[in-house]
């Protein structure tokens, strides 16, 4: 017989710390192919964020930095600006990405930095134990909605890659989640896509991943998957929401 | 040749979450009553001949616990 | 500007220059009043320097791009005053903590809160101590003049560097906006990348950038090492001025925009009789406390004087150990003291010591 799956290179040996089925495990696990796939774990300086996936620099085998809560897409300017030679890549969750940081975020993506966002939106705060996030669902219960995120008390869940597709600066903007084999297939395009809008200069690349958090959403890991595909991606429906490469086709160029 | 695959688990990285399980299509896998250092069920192959070596399990899998392995006449590696 | 004669400059636009001539790579930044010749000098010269100049969309953003930048090894500073200053301490705080090297121009203006645009001192806590969560502290250095700010400048990048640590250059307005006649320094390259910088790894271990130790030990750990640094700083970096201190009976701790207004009121104190002298410390952080209780020697009084409501004259009564009585005067709000209303200061003390 012949070994036909492999652990990527661009991962160390250091088990992940997730919750049982919480899928931030493929998530990295994906990104790190694409790190094979494009040769660029040498390379590459990846940003660490605030929150579940803090510890993601003692998983890629590759330079990183631990960023601030939210400042991970300024902390991944100030790397590219200096060092346009390397891909650079932060991964952040939805509490740092979408509320603390929704500044920065907005902003690289506005000057269209040369840099790519992995971006793991679960609807919640993992790491702090299951608060209200940006990206909660209506009447999602959290440890800080007791009763369901209402409209009038907590406002609306951030569609953060319908905001992204407005800026010119960003490049590649999709949608994707893990729940299935051939989800699985589609967020590796859209991440080899997102590395692609680096690599050619075309501006910022983000990837929101619809992810689970079993234990905050007080799920098993099968019923959690279900969740995303029944309630999230009503409210967060999966697509490529802008593609550099479709502007190339329509502009002719 | 019909082609046969195998499922070799590592013990320590398996955190019992039955992703594998219930993305298995040939139904292959369960959670054993054995517990791993960390007090999780581990995945074992309870139907080994059925494998295939289709690999959904190892896409499935958050923790890379699992290695397929394939024989006889197959496609490449997903 | 290219030749080393002397040139008549703005406070802000030579200290920008100097850091230019310093090597410095990348200036990230956010306007605000009155550093605002800073990131306009920048914009303008760095980058035909070979540098990288960004505007940032905040303090928060700009302090964290300095992290990012100094991280992969690139010499990096930014400039601010007072309340833009206060956002960047959650990132000054991560990049002490972090080990990275980088200068912080913190040109003070009034405060609290949006305060005002005019000089002021009363920032000086919040650059000596730390300023931001934890245990850590920044290499603060005061200059007093034009050609000192360029000097100070021009020297805090191998600072930064020797001790992988955030240099602060905590000016003031006055000196911000004032012209002098300044002799510039050589044009000097940067060094390559150090091995810790990530710069892509290549065939090499990862490298991490990083201020979170989960486990208390080895977080005390780090605390004690960053602190043994501290010590060393305290040994090799304490830098002041003293000015008429032999047998001076009054002493007068001044730093910055103030010592020098100082020095012209004890010009004239001394002419009328007063055995005066001021002791100036440059480095605010590492304190010169050995200096300053060796020019105390023979005061009968110590006068601290401060564009603030008395900050740095805590540091002066914890640096004599109550050996001498310690008063206190000061303008602030903005408010720059005269030379007038310091002499009849220095009358005052004077006359009424113990």
């Amino acid at each position: 017989m012949r070994q036909v799956t492999a652990k990527p290179k661009a991962l160390t040996n250091a088990p992940f710390h997730y919750c049982p089925g919480c899928t931030h495990g493929i998530i990295h696990r994906l990104l790190a192919e694409t790190l094979d796939e494009f040769g660029l774990t040498e390379n590459a300086i990846g940003i660490a964020s605030v929150g579940c996936s803090v510890f993601a620099y003692d998983y890629f085998n590759c330079d990183m930095q631990q960023a601030a809560h939210g400042r991970a897409p300024a902390v991944a300017t100030g790397i590219k600006r200096v060092r346009p030679q390397n891909f650079v890549f932060t991964y952040q969750g939805d509490g740092d990405l979408g509320s603390i940081g929704i500044g920065e975020t907005i902003h690289a993506a506005n000057r269209g930095e040369n840099i790519t966002i992995i971006f793991v939106n679960n609807a919640v705060y993992g790491m702090t134990g299951g608060q209200m996030a940006p990206t909660t669902l209506l009447g999602q219960k959290s440890s800080t909605t007791p009763t369901g995120r209402s409209i009038g008390e907590h406002g609306y869940p951030l569609p953060v890659s319908e905001l992204l597709q407005a800026l010119p600066g960003a490049a590649y903007v999709a949608r994707t989640t893990v729940t299935s084999p051939s989800q699985i297939r589609i967020t590796k395009r859209a991440l080899a896509q997102a590395f692609q809008a680096q690599i050619q200069g075309r501006g910022l690349g983000l990837v929101e991943i619809l992810s689970t958090c079993p234990v905050n959403w007080h799920m098993d890991p099968v019923e959690a998957l279900t969740f995303i595909n029944e309630e999230m991606v009503a409210q967060f429906p999966l697509g490529v929401f802008k593609d550099f490469d479709e502007e190339v086709a329509r502009d002719g160029k | 040749m019909r082609i046969k695959g195998r499922v070799d688990v590592e013990p320590e990285l398996c955190k019992g979450c039955g992703l594998c399980v219930a993305f298995c299509p040939r139904k292959v896998l369960a959670l054993a009553d054995e517990v791993n250092s960390k007090g999780y069920r581990i995945v074992a192959q309870v139907k080994p001949e059925e494998c295939n070596g289709c690999t959904i399990c190892a896409q499935m899998c958050p923790d890379i616990a699992l290695t397929v392995w394939r024989s006889g006449r197959s496609k490449e590696a997903v | 500007m290219t030749t080393n004669a002397a040139k008549l400059m703005k406070g802000n636009e030579a200290i920008a220059e100097a850091a230019i001539r310093a090597g410095c790579q990348a200036y990230f930044g956010y306007p605000i009043t009155p550093q605002n010749e800073i990131p306009d000098y920048m914009a303008k010269w760095l980058p035909k320097a070979g540098g990288v100049f960004l505007q940032a969309e905040s303090e928060l953003a700009a302090i964290n791009m300095v992290y990012g930048a100094a991280g992969a090894g690139s010499r990096v500073m930014t400039s601010s005053s007072s309340p833009g200053i206060s956002l960047m301490q959650e990132g000054l705080s991560y990049i002490a903590c972090a080990e990275l090297p980088c200068v912080v121009i913190n040109m003070v203006r009034s405060g609290p809160g949006l305060g005002g645009i005019l000089p002021a001192q009363s920032d000086y806590f919040q650059a000596v101590k730390g300023g931001g969560h934890g245990d850590y502290k920044l290499l603060v250095l005061a200059p007093a003049t034009v050609q000192e700010a360029v000097d100070i400048t021009y020297a805090s990048f191998q600072l930064a560097e020797k001790y992988r640590n955030p240099v602060m250059i905590l000016g003031d307005g006055l000196l911000g906006q004032m012209m002098e006649s300044v002799t510039l320094p050589k044009v000097e390259s940067p060094p390559s990348p150090p091995d810790w910088a990530t710069t892509g790894r290549q065939k090499g271990k990862p490298r991490i950038i990083n201020s979170l130790y989960i486990e208390g030990d080895v977080m005390e750990k780090r605390n004690q090492h960053i602190f043994a640094k501290y010590a060393h700083m305290a040994e090799d970096e304490v830098r002041f001025e003293k000015y008429h201190t032999d047998g001076a009976r009054l002493l007068v701790a001044a730093y910055g925009s103030t010592a020098r207004i100082a020095k012209t009121a004890i010009d004239r104190a001394r002419a009328e009789g007063i055995p005066v002298g001021l002791f100036r410390p440059i480095s605010l952080y590492p304190f010169p406390n050995d200096a300053l209780r060796k020019a105390a020697a023979e005061a009968r009084v110590v006068l601290t004087l401060e564009m603030s409501m008395g900050q740095m004259v805590d540091d002066v009564r914890l640096s004599l150990e109550g050996r001498v009585p310690v008063v206190f005067y000061g303008r602030t709000g903005g408010v720059v003291p005269t030379p007038k209303e310091i002499l009849k200061e220095l009358h005052r003390v004077w006359e009424n010591r113990a």
